[in-house]
This record gives structure tokens, C-alpha cells and sequence, in this order.
């Protein structure tokens, strides 16, 4: 029988999982990870990186549009729909496979197939690979999946949740995308992108929520201005469905009701944790609401559990996962100098046109927890590099601390603002001052230099505008 | 050029020790991790480990040195492929750079340049004074932008704060730290102020103290230790500041004895469980009884504390130590043993950890093993009581009227009469007695 004993034993190899198996490997532990279907998880294969495949091809489709302002000729731009998708598909087989090879390379055991505690001692697999295995440590990993709201759950059919959305049969005429967080906006703005008449439903006062009020107005001026219908404060107040379309009917805040008859319903109203099915009742282990409870370095209630990624809590991001895995088996492992994640770190980047990219606090939540603050505006028509690629709409906005000049968030929209957005990240990281972003040196031409403005304006220095 | 290892800080406030003993000697091969020194502090003797690989080219700080300053060039490591004559005209100034870390020649002598010009000021008439601020004995302080914009803004004096980033860089939260920690150290600050203004006159501090040796006999002198001074300072000062007052009662011990006979009858091989272990563990209980007695003056408050961390005085060369059983309270007197033993163990070889010492609410000192009958011992700072305890011996008791044979002990608490009164003492002394000598209750 194959070896069944191990230091570390991670369940889930998406994003959190994998990279946690290979840093546990590489301080010498001796490291298993279960997965039930594909190495990479969600995020590569049907999460982050298909997406940005597809969104990729909407981007030059896009700017065939667009050629003649170039001084290029397209003429009528087209696509094969199969062809985009096939290219998003092989991304993702890609990818994984290069996971594959990673793991194999750092001497992580993959054992495939379903795991479940048995109490907190060992873990049954159930599939390929069945057998029961043992650890000291186990690492849950094991993601999210898409919230389902009671009435607005996928068929497959007409309403499509994010997995359909990805891997659609034909371009739909017309779509409503329910939800504009970043897996709504995104799938949102491919479509519409695409040629298909787009209304988003969301339910809060602004798109993206998360993000700088400011710059999620601009993004949804923008996309208007697009051709995208934006409905804010709105909710899906009834769905029918028919054979091959949808009635939606949309309750707006002060209770208008209307009724939009669309080709399919795009789901996108959240995530949650995959908590179920793992035997954590047989362990101390305690969950509220599809979360595990963690401690700052993942530690669950019950010794030699912890928990990583999506399933420990928001923000459910994969770079998120990925640093919370690894901090969490250093500290196991007993390495010098680590830190919990400083949640306040944490960028996030949402790839829809325009792509939005933020870290750190929003102006509203600096002030709401007592900053008195110093906010920062530079916009994309000030930047030489902006107008020369023909992107000039956009805003580079950074929030500061009044009293010790500490970057408090930096929030961004426009052309490859995604890109852009780890300046800030290091600078926050290693607690630069805005005296600091000052002196740096941004190159000319380039985007960056906006992020130079930003924080001039802040302390009304700002040159180009 | 040749990796200079330098004297390390082994606490934040370490600003020079004694450099107890070399492990190796010059021509020596040495790996990472190796232990190549041991540097005696106030406290304690630490392991000095090497951070890089080669050959000891030179040592430059002798065996038995005393004061040598943190940061001190103390030998230099050749590395692979270097030879002797890469020692020739090798910069053994004090550097920034912590861990032994090698630096090309000119960045070292950028980095030199700033200390010296903050030590001469005069000398650099026009110069832009040097960027990092408080800057002491030439030691580039590593923080963050925004660590020392916070520390500029409270005044919080970087040198006093370890740093918890990368390679000790200081960042936002440990600047943080220290400001919460601040009102304490100012507390500290004045009643430090307060004793060099009041008592100056007629007690000189331990620092200043310069007796008239005329017509002694002839004498060794012997050198002291960073430990003899650290005792030195803290009594003096308690001994000065702290009002003490004395509570002794006299414990029946025939019980007790009785008991742990039994116990150590039944308990395994290797367990062998002391008086003093059981008055560790009634010292605890007796303060979870009145926890008011286990309590800490400040200026600003009396700090109650929620947990019995026992400082027990253990003998060893050249002074003492009080390694602290922690959280005594919740644990069993098999458990107070073993830890106390290793603890014990620890100290006589000089291996305690500053976390094997530091921090204690209450103090107890046995000097029942050299016949001790009854003593009162020196209140150990912070901490607000500590209890000196005697030998047990038989003694003439009256029981029912009529004289009777006991063993007894003599027990006297010194207590800080600013935070714990004598009702509280008395009340303390009251429940302790009743456990050491209803020792039963002891094991419940």
C-alpha cells in the first residue's frame, strides 16, 4: 500500500491548497493533498484564469471595433463563439497541468478523491485513491462555490451559474446578470462585449460594492455611457422560466416593478464556503455559516486543524488563500518571523472594461474608522501614456492618513489598472509615507506615473493636472 | 572581505555584555547555526550562533571580556574562498548591519559616516544633520518610514524599540506597542526622577557607591558580574523605595510531610516532589483565595493580576535568579515539580531564557535547606509581596493545654504596603497556613 502517513495533509488543491502543499514540502514536512477534481481548484480551472481568457479575446474584439480610431481597418469584426471558449478551456488544461508537475517536482503526495475526517485524527478518502491517511497537521482548503438564492437557482438551461456562464452554447441575444461583484461585472462585460444586450441587477447603491464609491460610479458611468443597463438598488423580484427564455421581474427601491424578458439569467450573487461533506462534526472544529472559525494563523478549535482560503472567510481571493497558506504552515512549521495577513493588504482586481483595482481602505471606511484623511485624484486624461493607447478615461484616487502620512488605500479604474495596482501593495507593505511615493521614481511614459500624481495631489502638488 | 560576526543584542534593552567563553578558536571551520560563543548578560549566558559559513580568520574580543558594546566587531569569518591575508586592513569598525552580514567597503563607510557625524556635530559645521535620528553608540536604527513618522509624531524614542519586521526592521506595530506600553514607562520615568531628586543625599545610588576603605586587610577583588550589578541596582532601589512591612507565621509541617511521603511512595520514577514544590502550590491557591495580595503598585494603578506566576529564587554562582513558574495556579504539584526542576536546572547552568525569568507576581526565597530558622527577605520589584521561608525543624508546641512535639516553619512575607495592606497580608498569610498544614486540601 502506498504511504498513507503524513506531516501535513492539505485538503483542496485550488489556489490555497496547492501553494500551501509546496511551501509545507519545500520546509521539509512530508505532504499530501487531496483533491476531488481538478489540480489548481476553482480559480484555474473554472474561476480566475478561463475568465481572463475569455475576457481576453472580448478586450481585442474590442479594439477591432475601435481600429479605425488607429487609423487601422477591420471590417466587420466577428467571432466563432466555440473558438474563444475552446482557447479558454485549453488556458485552463494548461495551467493545470503545470500544477501537476509543480507538485510532482516538490515531492507533494496528490491523492485523489474525496477526503472526510473521522474524527480529528485521520482523514477517509473516498475515489481514486481510497484509503484512510493520517497527519499531525491538516489544512482544510477546500474553497467556495456559488450561492444559490431560493428562486434564482441555475438549471443550466436558462438561468446559468458561473460554470455555464463560461461555457455557453450559443451568444445569448440578451442577458441579466444578477449580483456585480467582481464574477457578475466581469461575466457582464464579456457579454455585453460580445454583442449581447446586458442589464446588471444589484442590489446596493453601487456596482461592485466593495469598492471606492467614487470609482465604482466612474466604472458604472463608463460601462453606461458602454451601452450596459445598470440597475442599482434592484432586486429580482420574481423569475419565470421558459423554454428558452426568461421572464425576470426587477423591483427597484422605491418599488417600481418591470419586466425584462431576456435569453438567459446569469447568477452571480456570492460565494460560500464548502464546509459540508468534510466529517467536521467528528471534530472540535467549529463552523458559523459555511465559515470555520480561524484564528489569525488559521488555527481552527481543534488542534492540528486549520483552515485556509475561501472556507476561512472573506476576502475570498486566491492570492488571499495563497498567503494565508503559506503563513499558516510556516507557523506550523515553526519559521522565525512570520506575521498573520494583514487583511488591510489584501488588493483585489476586477477585470471588466474598465478594470477596476484596489487595496486598503476606501475614503468612506478611513473616515468612518476616525482617519482624518488626505485623498489624492489624478485622471487617465492627464497621463500622456493613457491618451497615446487611447484609454483616456479612468481615475488613480489614494486615501492618506492626515496625521502620519501612512497610505491608507489606493483605488484605481481604467486601462490596466489591475496591472498597476501592486505599487501600492509594496509600498503599503514596507509603510512608505507619502514622502516616500514622492521621491520614488515613476518612468515616463507609463501609466504608473499617475499613481505618482495621485499622491501629489493628495498634498496638492499634482503637476499634470 | 571577511564576514564580521558582531556582539549580538539578546534583549532590546542589551546594550553591552560580557563575552563569556569562545567556542572556537581562530582557523576553525564553522557552519551556519554552529554555536561559536556564549555572551553572558545581567541575566543570564546565551549561545551565539554563526550566521554564515567559513573559517575564524581572527577574534578580536577575548575570551572573559567584559562590556563589550552590542554590535561590537567580535571576530571576523573568512569565507570560502578567502585566506589570511584577506584579514589585512579588514574594517572591524562597529557596523550597522546586524547578524554578521558582509557589506561591500563603501557602503560601509557611507554608513559609518552618519553615526560619526552625529557624535562630533561641531566638527560637521554645515552638514544636514543625520536623517535617522536617535542614533547610539553608532548603531543605523532600521525602521520603517511610517514606524518613525508615528515615533516622531509621539515621541517615542526608536532605540528603546525592538523591531518585529524583517531582519528587526521596526514597523508600525511595534512602534504601536511601545506607545501602549508608554504610560507605564513614563510612570517608571518619574519615580526613577523621584529617587535621584529625594534620597540623593543621604543614600548615593548603587551606581555611585564609593565606601571609605581605609584600614581594611588585605583583599581579592572580584570583578562583578553583569548579575551582582543587576541585583545590586534592583534591591538598593526596592529595598529604598519600597515601604516594606513584615508578616510571619509558624506552619505545622507534620502533615505536609506525611503526604508528600506518601505521594512520592506512589509516584512514578523521576518524580520526586519537594516541600517547596507544595508551597508553590499553596502560595497560588492561597493568592487565588485573596487576589488582592497578588498585586503590582504603579503611580497610575494597582495592577491586579489574573494569573499566579511564581518567581522562586534559585542560588547559583555568583548570585541569584528567580525563574518563574507560570500560571502556578492552575497547575497540579506533580506538574509544579517537573517545571520547577527543569527551571532549577536551567538556571544552574545558565541557560534561562528571558521568558524563563521575566515577568512573576510573586517572589518566594527557601532558605530552609541551611537551617534557616526565620528570615524576611527583600521585596523583588514590581511584584508587591515575597515570602521567605524557614526550615522546618521540631519545636515545643502547645496542643489542648499541654506541651507537644511539631515540626514547624517559620514563614515571613514582605509585602509593599503601597499595593496590599496589612489586613490583606494577614489574610494571605492565614489561608497559606491553613494549606500547608491541611495539605489534603492541597491536592483537590
Amino acid at each position: 500500500m502506498a504511504d498513507s502517513n503524513f506531516d501535513v495533509i492539505v485538503v483542496g488543491a485550488g489556489p490555497g491548497g496547492y501553494v500551501t502543499a509546496i511551501r509545507a514540502a519545500q520546509l521539509g514536512l512530508k505532504t499530501a493533498v487531496v483533491e476531488r477534481e481538478h489540480l489548481g481548484g476553482i480559480c484555474l480551472n473554472w474561476g480566475c484564469i478561463p475568465t481572463k481568457a475569455l475576457l481576453r479575446s472580448a478586450e481585442v474584439y474590442r479594439n477591432m471595433h475601435h481600429a479605425k480610431e488607429y487609423g487601422l481597418s477591420c471590417e466587420k469584426p466577428s467571432f466563432d463563439l466555440d473558438a474563444v471558449i475552446q482557447r479558454s478551456r485549453g488556458v485552463s488544461k494548461q495551467l493545470s497541468g503545470g500544477v501537476g508537475h509543480l507538485l510532482k517536482k516538490n515531492k507533494v503526495t496528490v491523492i485523489n478523491g474525496e477526503a472526510k475526517f473521522d474524527g480529528p485524527k485521520k482523514i477517509v478518502v473516498e475515489g481514486k485513491d481510497k484509503g484512510t491517511y493520517t497527519a499531525k497537521n491538516y489544512i482544510i482548503a477546500t474553497g467556495a462555490r456559488a450561492r444559490a438564492l431560493p428562486g434564482l437557482e441555475a438549471d443550466g438551461k436558462v438561468v446559468w451559474d458561473y460554470k455555464k456562464a463560461m461555457t455557453p452554447d450559443k451568444m445569448p441575444k440578451s442577458l441579466v446578470v444578477v449580483g456585480s461583484g467582481a464574477i457578475g461585472i466581469e461575466f457582464a462585460s464579456f457579454y455585453h462585449t460580445m454583442g449581447a444586450d446586458v442589464t446588471v441587477v444589484e442590489i446596493m447603491p453601487q456596482i461592485m460594492p466593495v469598492e471606492d464609491k467614487e470609482v465604482a460610479g466612474l466604472a458604472q458611468k463608463m460601462m453606461t455611457k458602454d451601452g450596459m443597463k445598470i440597475l442599482t438598488e434592484a432586486k429580482v423580484a420574481n423569475l419565470k422560466r421558459n423554454a428558452d427564455n426568461v421572464v425576470v421581474t426587477v423591483e427597484t427601491k422605491d418599488g417600481k416593478k418591470q419586466e425584462l424578458t431576456v435569453d438567459r439569467v446569469i447568477s452571480a450573487v456570492g460565494v460560500i464556503g464548502n464546509t459540508e461533506g468534510l466529517g467536521l462534526e467528528t471534530t472540535k472544529v467549529k463552523i458559523d455559516r459555511n465559515v470555520i472559525g480561524t484564528d489569525e494563523y488559521s488555527a481552527t478549535a481543534e488542534p492540528g486543524i486549520y483552515a485556509i482560503g475561501d472556507v476561512a472567510g472573506p476576502p475570498m481571493l486566491a492570492h488571499k488563500a495563497e498567503h494565508e497558506g503559506v503563513v499558516c504552515i510556516e507557523k506550523i512549521a515553526g519559521v522565525k518571523g512570520v506575521h498573520p495577513l494583514d487583511p488591510r493588504k489584501i488588493p483585489g482586481c476586477t477585470y471588466c472594461h474598465p478594470q477596476v483595482a484596489s487595496v486598503g481602505l476606501t475614503e468612506a471606511k478611513a473616515k468612518e474608522a476616525g482617519y482624518e484623511v488626505k485623498v489624492g485624484k489624478f485622471p487617465f486624461i492627464g497621463n500622456g501614456k493613457a491618451v497615446a493607447l487611447g484609454e483616456a478615461e479612468g481615475l488613480v484616487k489614494t486615501v492618506f492618513d492626515a496625521k502620519t502620512g501612512e497610505l491608507l488605500g489606493a483605488h484605481m479604474v481604467g486601462a490596466e489598472v489591475t496591472e498597476l495596482i501592486q505599487g501600492f501593495v509594496v509600498a503599503m507593505g514596507l509603510e512608505t509615507t507619502e514622502e516616500d511615493l514622492m521621491h520614488t521614481v515613476f518612468p515616463h511614459p507609463t501609466l504608473s506615473e499617475m499613481m505618482h500624481e495621485s499622491v501629489l495631489d493628495a498634498y496638492g502638488r499634482a503637476i499634470h493636472f | 572581505m571577511p564576514v564580521k560576526v558582531l556582539m549580538p543584542a539578546l534583549s532590546p534593552t542589551m546594550t553591552e555584555g560580557t563575552l563569556a567563553k569562545w567556542h572556537v578558536k581562530e582557523g576553525d571551520t564553522v557552519e551556519s547555526g554552529d554555536v561559536i560563543a556564549e555572551i553572558e548578560t545581567d541575566k543570564a549566558t546565551m549561545e551565539v550562533e554563526a550566521v554564515d559559513e567559513g573559517k575564524i580568520g581572527k577574534i578580536l574580543v577575548s575570551e572573559g571580556s567584559e562590556n563589550v558594546a552590542v554590535n561590537e566587531v567580535i571576530a571576523l569569518l573568512l569565507e570560502e574562498d578567502e585566506d589570511e591575508s584577506a584579514l589585512e586592513g579588514a574594517d572591524t569598525s562597529a557596523s550597522s548591519t546586524g547578524g554578521g552580514e558582509s557589506a561591500p567597503a563603501n557602503d560601509d563607510a557611507k554608513e559609518d559616516k552618519a553615526p560619526a557625524a552625529a557624535e562630533k556635530p561641531a566638527a560637521s559645521g554645515g552638514d544636514k544633520p543625520a536623517p535617522a535620528a536617535p542614533v547610539s553608540g553608532g548603531e543605523r536604527i532600521k525602521a520603517s518610514p511610517l514606524a518613525r513618522r508615528i515615533a516622531a509624531n509621539e515621541g517615542v524614542e526608536l532605540s528603546g524599540v525592538s523591531g518585529s519586521g524583517p531582519r528587526g526592521r521596526i514597523v508600525k506595530r511595534d512602534v504601536e506597542a511601545a506607545l501602549s506600553s508608554k504610560p507605564a514607562e513614563k510612570a517608571a520615568a518619574s519615580e526613577d526622577k523621584k529617587s535621584a531628586d529625594a534620597p540623593a543625599a543621604a543614600a548615593p545610588a548603587a551606581s555611585g557607591w564609593n565606601p571609605d576603605l581605609t584600614g581594611l586587610p588585605e583583599y581579592e577583588e572580584i570583578p562583578n558580574s553583569g548579575m551582582r550589578k543587576t541585583i545590586a541596582r534592583r534591591l538598593t532601589e526596592s529595598k529604598q523605595q519600597v515601604p516594606h512591612f513584615y508578616l510571619t507565621v509558624d506552619c505545622e509541617l507534620d502533615n505536609l510531610l506525611a503526604t508528600r511521603k506518601q505521594l512520592n511512595e506512589k509516584a512514578g520514577e523521576g518524580v520526586k516532589i519537594s516541600v517547596n514544590d507544595f508551597i508553590i502550590r499553596a502560595v497560588s491557591l492561597a493568592l487565588k483565595k485573596v487576589p488582592a495580595a497578588n498585586s503590582i503598585w504603579t503611580d497610575k494603578a494597582t495592577l491586579q493580576c489574573k494569573q499566579q506566576d511564581i518567581s522562586v529564587a534559585v542560588a547559583i554562582e555568583g548570585g541569584l535568579i528567580t525563574p518563574v513558574v507560570r500560571d502556578a495556579g492552575s497547575k497540579g504539584l506533580a506538574e509544579i515539580s517537573t517545571e520547577m526542576k527543569a527551571l532549577a536546572g536551567k538556571a544552574r547552568d545558565g541557560k534561562l531564557m528571558p521568558e524563563d525569568y521575566q515577568g512573576g507576581t510573586f517572589s518566594v526565597s527557601n532558605l530552609g535547606m541551611f537551617g534557616i530558622k526565620d528570615f524576611s527577605a527583600i521585596i523583588n520589584p514590581p511584584q508587591g509581596c515575597i515570602l521567605a521561608v524557614g526550615a522546618g525543624e521540631q519545636r515545643p508546641v502547645v496542643k489542648d493545654g499541654a506541651l507537644a512535639i511539631a515540626t514547624v516553619m517559620s514563614c515571613t512575607l514582605s509585602v509593599d504596603h503601597r499595593a496590599v495592606d496589612g489586613a490583606v497580608g494577614a489574610q494571605f498569610m492565614a489561608e497559606f497556613k491553613k494549606l500547608i498544614e491541611d495539605p489534603l486540601s492541597m491536592l483537590l
